[in-house]
C-alpha cells in the first residue's frame, strides 16, 4: 500500500489556496441532502459541526457526555497560539510554522503545519467575534504572552481557562445550529463501530448510554473528532472518559493508525499521592515562566525545601540549558525530571517529584504580581495538596498529557477509508513527535472551523452515494459484532474489576513506553500486555446489564480497546530505532543524554494497518520531505 | 480515617430511590471525594454488586460533569470547589456523609447520583450565543474591549454548567446560570447587537423549563464552584426589562422541555 | 432533537407578567410603593408624640382630601393584590420545581430574613387587616370605645391593651425583616446592581428597616410605659 498525502504542488505559501481552488463545490441547494456524522464535541467536533451546519449540511453530532460542553478540550489552561504579531516582536506565519516543525522534531508534514500557521490568524478573529473573553490590555487590545518556551509572545489566553472559553464558543455556535435545525445533537451516546460499505465510510453504530440501546446512523461521510488516547496510561491529565474506542474501531475497519508511540508527557503536574489516584492534575506550563525548577544536590535529602541552602540546590534545567533554562520544550523538561528522580534526588513522599520554586519571582516581583498571574493555579494546587505555594515550593512531576499519534490522514484530513475524516487530537497530522504548548487548541479549531468545511465538500461533490439503509447486510453484521462484544463483556463475571486491569495496563505502558524506552523493555511490555489482556477476557467482572446506564460496561469496552492499542504503541516504539521528541529510546542518545534522531532511516510517518486478530499489524511508511525547514539537531542549550 | 457514606441509590427514573449506608475504613485524607467513591465502587464491584453511578469526567473542576449534595450542601463544605477537587481531609474521622443527587424538576434523575441537565443546553440553544458564522469575523482588535469589561465578561463566562446553583436554590431556579451567559455576551461589544433578543429568548426558555423563580437570596452564588457573582442575575433582569419595553418582535418561541431518553431500538 | 413550539402572538404585557422575571419586577415596584406608604404612615403616626391636637388635625386633614386619599388607598390595594398574586404564583411554581426535597439541606449564604419572606409576608398581611379593622374601621377595639376622628384616643386606648401592643410589635418586627431583604431585593429584581453598591445597599436596607421598626414600636412602647397617655 502506498499513501498519498495529497499535498498540493507548488510553493508552500500558496498550497492551501491552491488546494481550496482545486476542490469541487457542492451546490448550495444540494447541501441539505447530504448527511454527515460528527463523533465528538470538543474543539474540533463542535467547531466542525457548527461550521458544517452553517453551510447547510444535515449534521448529527455525538458525544458520550451529558452535554457537548463537557468535552475535555475544556480543561486546556494555557492558551492558543496565533501568528498575529500584535506585540510587534518578530512573529510571522513563517516563524510559527518554523517553530512548530522544529518543535515536532521533524516528524510532521510541512504543508499541514504551514496551513495551520496561516489559519491560526483567522481562528483568533473567529473566537473574538463569538464573544470569547480573551485577556485584554487596558487599552482594549488583545493581550499576548510568551508560552512554552517560545521566543515571541504569540499566545492568546483567557485567564487559566482558555480551553474552556474556546470550547464554550464552539459549543455556543453548535447550539445555534441545533436551534436552526441543521445539527442534531445526540449526547450520552457512544460510537461503538464504523460502517464501511463498498469501501466508503457510511455510518456508525452507537450505544445510548442511558438505555443501552444500539442504534444505526447512516450518512454520506463520517468525521471523527474523538480526541486522544492518553488514558491508555490510566494515570494521565486526560478526562476519565477520554478513550480511543472510536478511533480504534475505525482502525479495525481499515483506517491506518499513525505514529501511535508519539505521546507527550507534560512536565508540570501535581505528583501522585497514593494508590487510589484516579487522574493527574496539570499545572499550566505558564508556571515555568516565573518558577525555577530544582532538586537537592545530594541523594535522599529529607530536609524540607526551605531548609536547603542555595548552594545545595541543583537548578538542573538552568545548569544544562543555559539559554532556555526552565523554558525548554516539554519533552526535554520531562525527561530531565525523570533523570534526576532516577538518580534518587526526587522529592516528596514517593521520591517522584521536583520543586517548582517561586520564591525568587516573589522576591523580585512581589506576591501581588504573582497572585495576579497565577492566583487560580496556586489556589488549585493548595486545594489539592494542602500546601501553600507562596511559602513552600510546589512539587511537580511529569504526567501523560497529549498524544501526537492518531489516525493517519492526508492533507484533506481524510483517513485511508474514503469518507472517514479525522480531526483534532484524534488524527496524527500536525505535531510530529512533540507538540508545542498552546498548539493543540489551534489545531483543533483549525481543523474544525476552516479545513473540514472545504474538504468534506470536495469529497461529497466528487463521489457518488448509493442509497443505504439499516437493512443492508453489512449494517447487520456490524451491529451483530458490537452486540456480541457487549454480551461477551457482561458474561465473563470474573473476579477483577475493570479499573484494576486498567491500572495495571497503564503501569506497564508508563514503565516501558513512557518517558524512556528500550527495545528490550518494549519486547517485555508486549508480552506482559498480551498476558494481561488474556486474563482480562477471562477474569474481568462487569456487574449490571446492558440495558440501562452501566458505567462499568462503558469502561470495560474502552479498556478492551486500550489493551490492543497499547500493544500497537509498543510495536511502533520498538520499530522506531531513534529518539525524537516525546519518543526517547535510551539506546539512541547523544553523549550528553539528548535525543538522537536518525533522519536517514526514520524520516517517515509510521502508519499501521490492521490485519485481523492475532496477525501482526502492517507497516506503511509515508516519507517526510523537508523543503523549507531543514532538519537539525534541536538545541536549547 | 473512617467514614460512613449514606448514598442515594435509584436504579432508574421510574423506580423509587432510597438511601443505603456504606462504611469505609480506609479513607486517605489526600483522596478526592470522587476517588473515595471509586474505592467504594471497587469494593462493591468485587462483591458483584452494582457500583454507585455518578457523573464525572475531567476531575479538574472545569468540565462541570460532577456534583452532588454532601450533608445538604452542593459540592460539599469547601467554597469554590467541585466534588472532584474536594479532598477528604475536610471531613472528620467517623463522620457521616449524606450524599444525594441534585434535586429539581428540571433535572430529572437518571440513576443514583446522575441527573439529566439538558435543560441548560436548551437555555443556551435558545440564544446563548453571538450569531456569527465561521468566516464572518473581522480582525480580533476591531472591537476594543476595555480590560474591566473583559474581566467582567470572563467572571460570568467562567460558569461550568454543573447545576449546583439550581441544586442549592430553595426554589430550584436557574437564574444564576442564565444570567451568567446573558451577562457574558451582553456586556461585550460583539454581543451588543443581539442583547435584547438574547435576553428575551433565553429568559423565555428558562421559564419554559420547570425551574423555580429567583428570590434574590444568594444561595446559588455561594454554592457556585466558580463563584459567579449575584450581579449577573441583576444584569439579566435589567436586560429583560429593557428588552420587554423596547423590542418590537413577538414573543420568543421556546423549545419543549426535556423529554425521556429515546428508547428507539434498532 | 427538540421540538420548537411557536407560541401564539401575545400581548407584551401578558408575556412580561407570565415570566418569573416580570413578576419579580412587579413585586419590586409594588413593594416600593408599599414601602413609601410605610414611611409616610410612620411620619404621620409619630405626630402622636406632639400631642392629641396635632395628630387629630393631621387625620382631619387627610379626610378633607378624600379623593386623593382614595386614589392612594386604591393604588395601595392594587399593589398589595399584585404583590401577593405574584408571590403566590411564584411560590407555587417553586414548589413544583423541586417535587422531591432533600433529606438534608443547609443554608450557607442567605440571610434569615431572606429565607423567611414567604411567612413574614402573610403574617404582616394578617396584621394589616387586623390593624385596619382596629384603627380605621373600629370593628375590633377591645377594652375601650372607638371614637371616630379621635385618633389620639383610639391609639392610646388600643395600645394600652398589652396583647394588642405585643402583636403590633411582633408584626412590625417581621415587617422589618421583610424590608431588610425586600429593600435590597427590589433593586436586584429591576436590574440595578453593582458590586460596589451592593454592600452599601444591603447595609442601608438593614438600617432603614431597623429605623422603621424602632419608629413604629416606639408608639406602643411609649403608651405602655405611660409616656404617651
Amino acid at each position: 500500500m502506498t499513501l498519498d498525502a495529497r499535498i498540493p504542488s507548488g510553493p508552500i505559501e500558496q498550497a492551501w489556496d491552491k488546494a481550496r481552488f482545486d476542490m469541487k463545490l457542492v451546490n448550495p441547494a444540494n447541501k441539505r441532502k447530504h448527511s454527515l456524522i460528527v463523533v465528538g464535541s470538543g474543539l474540533a467536533g463542535a467547531s466542525a459541526s457548527a461550521s458544517l451546519g452553517e453551510l447547510g449540511y444535515k449534521v448529527k453530532c455525538f458525544c458520550f457526555q451529558d452535554s457537548p460542553r463537557r468535552a475535555h478540550s475544556i480543561a486546556a489552561q494555557g492558551g492558543i497560539n496565533a501568528a498575529k504579531n500584535y506585540p510587534n516582536d518578530g512573529e510571522s506565519i513563517y516563524r510559527l510554522f518554523y517553530d512548530t516543525v522544529k518543535g515536532g522534531d521533524f516528524r510532521a508534514r510541512e504543508a499541514n503545519i504551514y496551513r495551520l500557521a496561516q489559519i491560526s490568524v483567522q481562528i483568533i478573529d473567529q473566537c473574538v467575534a463569538q464573544g470569547v473573553p480573551f485577556a485584554r490590555e487596558y487599552g482594549g487590545a488583545l493581550a499576548n504572552r510568551s508560552f512554552g518556551g517560545a521566543q515571541v509572545s504569540r499566545t492568546f489566553y483567557a485567564r487559566g481557562q482558555t480551553g474552556q472559553q474556546l470550547l464554550l464558543g464552539a459549543y455556543q455556535a453548535l447550539e445555534r445550529q441545533v436551534h436552526a435545525g441543521t445539527v442534531t445533537m445526540i449526547p450520552r451516546t457512544e460510537m461503538l463501530d464504523l460502517i464501511v460499505i463498498d469501501g466508503q465510510a457510511r455510518g456508525i453504530v452507537a450505544r445510548n448510554l442511558v438505555t443501552g440501546d444500539l442504534s444505526v446512523h447512516i450518512a454520506d461521510a463520517v468525521i471523527l473528532a474523538s480526541g486522544g488516547y492518553g488514558n491508555v496510561y490510566y494515570l494521565s491529565t486526560n478526562a476519565k472518559g477520554s478513550n480511543v474506542t472510536a478511533s480504534w474501531r475505525a482502525y479495525k475497519r481499515g483506517a491506518l493508525f499513525a505514529n501511535p508511540c508519539f505521546t507527550q508527557i507534560h512536565p508540570t503536574c501535581i505528583p501522585v499521592s497514593g494508590d487510589y489516584q484516579s487522574k493527574l492534575t496539570l499545572m499550566s506550563e505558564s508556571l515555568r515562566n516565573d518558577g525555577r525548577i530544582w532538586v537537592p544536590k545530594t541523594k535522599g535529602d529529607q530536609r524540607s525545601p526551605n531548609e536547603i541552602p542555595e548552594d545545595e540546590r541543583d537548578y538542573y534545567l538552568e545548569r544544562r540549558y543555559p539559554s532556555f533554562g526552565n523554558l525548554v520544550p516539554r519533552d526535554v523538561a520531562s525527561r530531565n525530571a525523570k533523570a534526576v528522580c532516577d538518580e534518587g534526588r526526587g522529592v516528596g513522599k514517593t521520591g517522584l517529584g521536583v520543586y517548582l520554586d517561586f520564591s525568587d519571582a516573589i522576591n523580585r516581583l512581589g506576591e501581588k504580581t504573582i497572585r495576579e498571574r497565577y492566583g487560580n493555579l496556586f489556589d488549585m494546587y493548595q486545594r489539592i495538596t494542602d500546601e501553600n505555594p507562596y511559602k513552600v515550593p510546589m512539587r511537580i512531576y511529569p504526567a501523560m498529557h497529549y498524544t501526537m499519534g492518531g489516525l493517519w490522514v492526508d492533507y484533506q484530513l481524510q483517513s485511508t477509508v474514503p469518507g472517514l475524516f479525522v480531526l483534532g487530537e484524534a488524527n496524527f497530522s500536525d505535531h510530529g513527535a512533540n507538540r508545542l504548548g498552546a498548539s493543540a487548541l489551534m489545531q483543533g479549531l483549525s481543523d474544525g472551523y476552516f479545513v473540514i468545511p472545504y474538504t468534506v465538500g470536495n469529497y461529497l461533490a466528487t463521489n457518488k452515494f448509493k442509497k443505504v439503509d439499516e437493512l443492508h447486510s453489512e449494517v447487520h453484521s456490524v451491529v451483530a459484532s458490537v452486540q456480541q462484544k457487549t454480551d461477551k463483556l457482561l458474561s465473563i463475571r470474573g473476579k477483577r474489576t475493570v479499573d484494576s486491569f486498567h491500572r495495571e495496563l497503564g503501569k506497564i505502558v508508563w514503565d516501558y513506553c513512557g518517558m524512556a524506552r528500550t527495545a528490550e523493555g518494549l519486547e517485555s511490555a508486549i508480552q506482559q500486555i498480551r498476558t494481561l489482556r488474556e486474563e482480562f477476557w477471562q477474569n474481568v467482572t462487569v456487574p449490571g446489564s446492558g440495558y440501562d446506564l452501566n458505567q462499568s460496561l462503558e469502561k470495560a469496552g474502552r479498556v478492551a480497546d486500550f489493551f490492543e492499542l497499547a500493544e500497537l504503541m509498543c510495536i511502533d516504539a520498538r520499530e522506531r530505532n531513534e529518539s525524537c521528541g516525546g519518543h526517547f529510546r535510551e539506546e539512541y542518545q547523544t553523549p550528553d543524554g539528548e535525543a538522537k534522531r536518525d533522519d536517514e532511516h526514520y524520516s517517515y510517518v509510521a502508519a499501521w494497518g490492521y490485519r485481523g486478530p492475532g496477525s501482526p499489524p502492517e507497516l506503511t511508511k509515508e516519507p517526510l520531505e523537508f523543503h523549507y525547514v531543514h532538519p537539525s539537531q534541536r538545541s536549547y542549550k | 480515617m473512617k467514614l460512613k457514606l449514606k448514598i442515594w441509590r435509584q436504579n432508574t427514573r421510574k423506580e423509587p430511590g432510597t438511601f443505603i449506608s456504606y462504611t469505609m475504613d480506609n479513607v486517605d485524607p489526600e483522596m478526592s471525594m470522587l476517588e473515595c467513591l471509586d474505592v467504594l465502587n471497587e469494593t462493591l464491584t468485587e462483591k458483584g454488586q452494582e457500583p454507585v453511578a455518578f457523573e464525572h469526567d475531567c476531575r479538574e473542576g472545569i468540565c462541570g460533569s460532577c456534583g452532588f449534595m454532601i450533608n445538604g450542601v452542593a459540592h460539599g463544605p469547601e467554597r469554590a470547589t467541585t466534588v472532584c477537587q474536594l479532598t477528604m481531609r475536610h471531613f472528620k474521622d467517623g463522620q457521616e456523609l449524606v450524599i444525594e443527587p441534585w434535586r429539581a424538576a428540571a433535572f430529572p434523575s437518571i440513576k443514583d447520583l446522575i441527573v439529566d441537565r439538558r435543560a441548560f443546553d436548551h437555555i443556551i440553544e435558545s440564544g446563548g450565543y453571538i450569531s456569527v458564522s465561521t468566516g464572518q469575523a473581522p480582525d480580533g482588535n476591531t472591537h476594543l474591549v476595555g480590560k474591566e469589561i473583559a474581566d467582567r465578561a470572563m467572571d460570568a463566562a467562567a460558569c461550568i454548567g454543573c447545576g449546583a446553583c439550581v441544586a442549592a436554590c430553595p426554589n430550584a431556579s436557574a437564574a444564576l446560570f442564565t444570567g451568567a451567559k446573558i451577562t457574558h455576551l451582553g456586556i461585550l461589544p460583539q454581543g451588543k447587537p443581539e442583547r435584547d433578543r438574547r435576553a428575551l429568548s433565553m429568559v423565555a426558555q428558562m421559564n419554559a423549563e420547570p425551574f423555580g423563580s429567583c428570590t434574590n437570596i444568594g444561595e446559588c452564588t455561594a454554592a457556585c464552584p466558580k463563584e459567579i457573582p449575584l450581579e449577573v442575575i441583576a444584569t439579566m433582569n435589567r436586560d429583560y426589562l429593557y428588552a420587554s419595553c423596547s423590542k418590537r418582535e413577538d414573543a420568543a418561541a421556546t423549545i419543549a422541555p426535556v423529554a425521556e431518553y429515546s428508547a428507539n431500538r434498532r | 432533537m427538540s421540538a420548537t413550539a411557536v407560541g401564539p402572538r401575545q400581548n407584551r404585557a401578558v408575556t412580561f407578567w407570565q415570566s418569573t422575571n416580570g413578576k419579580k419586577v412587579v413585586m419590586a415596584v409594588t413593594g416600593a410603593m408599599m414601602f413609601l406608604f410605610v414611611i409616610g404612615h410612620l411620619l404621620g403616626n409619630l405626630q402622636v408624640f406632639e400631642g392629641p391636637a396635632k395628630i387629630n388635625g393631621y387625620s382631619h386633614f387627610l379626610h378633607t382630601i378624600g379623593e386623593v386619599l382614595w386614589i392612594v388607598r386604591i393604588t395601595l390595594i392594587v399593589a398589595i393584590i399584585l404583590h401577593i398574586t405574584a408571590t403566590v404564583q411564584l411560590a407555587l411554581r417553586s414548589k413544583k420545581a423541586r417535587p422531591i426535597g432533600y433529606s438534608r439541606k443547609e443554608a450557607i449564604n442567605s440571610s434569615y430574613a431572606s429565607r423567611t419572606m414567604y411567612w413574614s409576608g402573610p403574617i404582616v398581611l394578617a396584621f394589616i387587616i387586623f390593624h385596619l379593622l382596629q384603627f380605621t374601621a373600629g370593628y375590633i377595639h377591645p377594652e375601650a370605645a372607638f371614637v371616630e376622628g379621635d385618633v389620639y384616643h383610639n391609639l392610646v386606648s388600643g395600645f394600652s391593651v398589652w396583647w394588642v401592643s405585643a402583636w403590633y410589635i411582633f408584626a412590625i418586627t417581621l415587617l422589618g425583616f421583610h424590608l431588610r431583604h425586600g429593600l435590597w431585593s427590589m433593586f436586584q429584581s429591576v436590574g440595578l446592581a453593582h458590586p460596589r453598591h451592593t454592600l452599601v445597599l444591603k447595609n442601608l436596607a438593614l438600617l432603614i428597616a431597623t429605623l422603621i421598626v424602632l419608629g413604629y414600636i416606639s408608639i406602643p412602647i411609649s403608651v405602655l410605659l405611660g409616656i404617651v397617655k
